[in-house]
């Protein structure tokens, strides 16, 4: 009871964070777009979880997916429809189809296999969108397009100009998605994939099918990837190849092992605590890289259960 | 008229292939050379060496450092195994105490390790392109028609070759490489049989970082030094593990040289697509042979 208790003012107390963030951020020594990008990457790192911590299947691929959804985006607002939730749209589906092809040649592998070839999978995109110079804009990213104003009918949300619209617009779309991962998560889809997780074996032989389960799964949480995607090119108005790198899958797991992998809310805090870091060390060093790595290297060794693990073995004990 | 002009495109389009075909076969061998490091270190510990990269790299820098006072011939002898013995070290003080946990976290592990070495040796030794100069006489062409046949590029196939008939002599002929193939099949086994399982995976560790390490000295003489060395030649060498089979070490051969010949002979005809060449075959192998084409069945559930 008391479990239950606690859980339900942690969701509370952070939606009410999320919710004000804004006008508080700054008092704290941040600003509007930064905890937009703390939003943006927390659904990356949250939807990597669903797959990562809910169906125990270890991704290093999701850069592939967060960056298709970026150039989606940004593509299609730039050369065919100068409109924002079309842009949304258009990366997701991007993402998510390739997602859904890629998935289906690799559901048959497991542990440090399908690890691998998700990496490898994710650079086929990294190197089109790094060679297809005149589409892309190679290397230098996709620049000379902008988010555009959100047309309601009745009112017209200014999200270029005004960082607190967007900051909002982001955090509806963010909500959705975290709303239907958790649906789906308490569902008896979501109980399934954490009896796979559990004990892949004894689901199998309670009759699962297991490669469709993983499947939809990674599906899933690509999915969600790739709409935080294209928030993310919606908030830089841009997009870079950096975005399809290798790297930044790195980037979205440690922010989920930093946040505690067992745990929903985990990588969000998990990605608010790395965005915070990189931005400070970024300003500070030039060698923040070694930086980032020496953190990489200490979560490893000293904080595998992340921050909310931790806590909550406190709470228990 | 027309034959004699005819005849020279045709030579010319020879030539161009061959010389891809060649430099293709030497990538590949490079690209051999860093996947059979890993692979070793995988089949025996389940650990994605992330790093393997930035040891290549070290493995270059150490060379370049030695250069004037041993010369190239001490450098390429000495170098590797300076790098074997740092990834000893690593494997000691690091790796070691996630054995046992979730693959993730060695992963993310050598993955900050790859971050670290790349900005440290660039801290180092600076983002510039450094030159490796290897002995004039290796760098004479061979023959006028084949320009490309350089004494160099020749020495170091035959390196190659002979560093990979080597390793699989250790494995196949010497209690150690025995009880490193008996360990990648069952490590439990090999323990209760009396072998010190730490020290396997440490030799093992140290082999695998030692071919890193001698293929850094290799690639500094043909590319030249950059602290990205090693990471642009990481990603081919996981596509050449997965093309020639998960746990068969002469499949990662194969890849490696596979996929080494496939991008130089791709990049005759659409040199854009000369590095995506590559997971397109590996795309191709997944769908027909999931684990493959040397893999054997079962290891990758």
């Amino acid at each position: 009871m008391k479990g239950l208790y606690n859980k339900r003012t942690g969701d509370v107390l952070i939606w009410l964070l999320l919710l004000t963030m804004p006008y508080w951020v700054g008092w704290v020594g941040g600003y509007t777009s930064l905890g937009t990008r703390v939003l943006v990457l927390g659904l990356a790192a949250m939807s990597l979880n669903f797959l990562l911590g809910f169906t125990g299947v270890l991704s290093f691929g999701h850069a592939a997916y967060f960056g298709l959804g970026a150039y989606g985006a940004g593509m299609t607002i730039k050369y065919l429809v100068p409109s924002t939730p079309v842009g949304i749209l258009v990366g997701v589906l991007v993402g998510t189809v390739a997602a859904g092809v890629v998935g289906a040649l690799i559901v048959r592998l497991r542990g440090v296999y399908f690890a691998m070839v998700t990496i490898a999978f994710g650079q086929v995109f990294y190197f089109i969108a790094f060679r297809w110079n005149s589409v892309t804009g190679g290397d230098d990213g996709l620049s000379g397009w902008k988010r555009l104003p959100i047309n309601l009918g009745f009112h017209t949300v200014d999200i270029l100009n005004n960082d607190k619209a967007f900051y909002f617009m982001v955090l509806a779309c963010f909500a959705v998605a975290v709303g239907i991962m958790a649906a789906l998560l308490r569902s008896p889809f979501g109980r399934t994939l954490l009896a796979i997780r559990e004990n892949e074996r004894r689901a199998r032989f309670l009759g699962i099918p297991i490669e469709r389960h993983i499947w939809l799964s990674w599906v899933i949480s690509c999915l969600f990837v790739s709409l935080s995607g294209a928030l993310y090119a919606l908030l830089n108005n841009f997009s870079d190849p950096h975005n399809l790198h290798w790297s930044q899958s790195g980037d979205f797991v440690i922010m989920a092992v930093l946040g505690g992998m067992r745990s929903f809310w985990g990588p969000l805090i998990g990605a608010a605590i790395f965005v915070v870091l990189q931005d400070y060390l970024s300003s500070m060093t030039d060698n923040w890289q070694s930086f980032i790595g020496l953190f990489f290297v200490l979560v490893v060794l000293f904080f595998p259960r992340g921050v909310l693990g931790i806590i909550k073995r406190k709470v228990t004990q | 008229m027309e034959t004699p002009v005819r005849c020279g495109l045709n030579r010319r389009m020879t030539q161009l292939i061959l010389y891809n075909v060649f430099n293709g076969l030497i990538i590949g061998a490079f690209y051999a050379l860093m996947a059979l490091g890993l692979s070793l270190i995988l089949n025996l510990s389940g650990v994605i060496n992330f790093a393997h990269g930035g040891f290549l790299a070290i493995g270059a820098y150490i060379a370049y450092t030695l250069m004037p006072h041993i010369g190239f011939w001490g450098a390429l002898v000495v170098a590797p195994f300076l790098t074997a013995l740092i990834g000893i070290a690593v494997e000691r003080f690091l790796i070691r105490r996630l054995y046992g946990r979730d693959p993730l976290y060695s992963l993310l592990l050598t993955f900050g390790l790859a971050f670290i070495f790349e900005d440290g040796t660039r801290y180092i030794y600076g983002p510039q392109t450094l030159p490796f100069a290897v002995p004039d006489w290796l760098n004479q062409p061979l023959s006028s028609q084949y320009f490309f046949l350089t004494g160099y590029r020749l020495f170091m196939v035959v390196l190659v070759v002979a560093v990979v008939i080597g390793l699989f002599f250790i494995l196949n002929r010497t209690r150690l490489g025995m009880r490193i193939r008996a360990g990648t099949g069952d490590l439990e086994t090999v323990s209760v049989l009396g072998v010190n399982v730490r020290v396997l995976r440490s030799l093992n560790f140290g082999l695998g970082i030692f071919l890193a390490g001698l293929a850094g000295v290799l690639a500094a003489g043909m590319l030249g030094l950059q602290p990205t060395i090693g990471s642009t030649l990481i990603m081919p060498s996981f596509v050449a593990i997965i093309i020639g089979g998960l746990g068969s070490l002469p499949g990662t051969l194969l890849g490696g040289l596979l996929i080494g010949v496939a991008s130089g002979i791709t990049g005759v005809f659409l040199p854009s697509a000369s590095e995506a060449v590559i997971y397109v075959m590996m795309a191709l192998v997944l769908l027909v042979r999931p684990q493959g084409l040397l893999g054997e069945e079962g290891r990758t559930q």
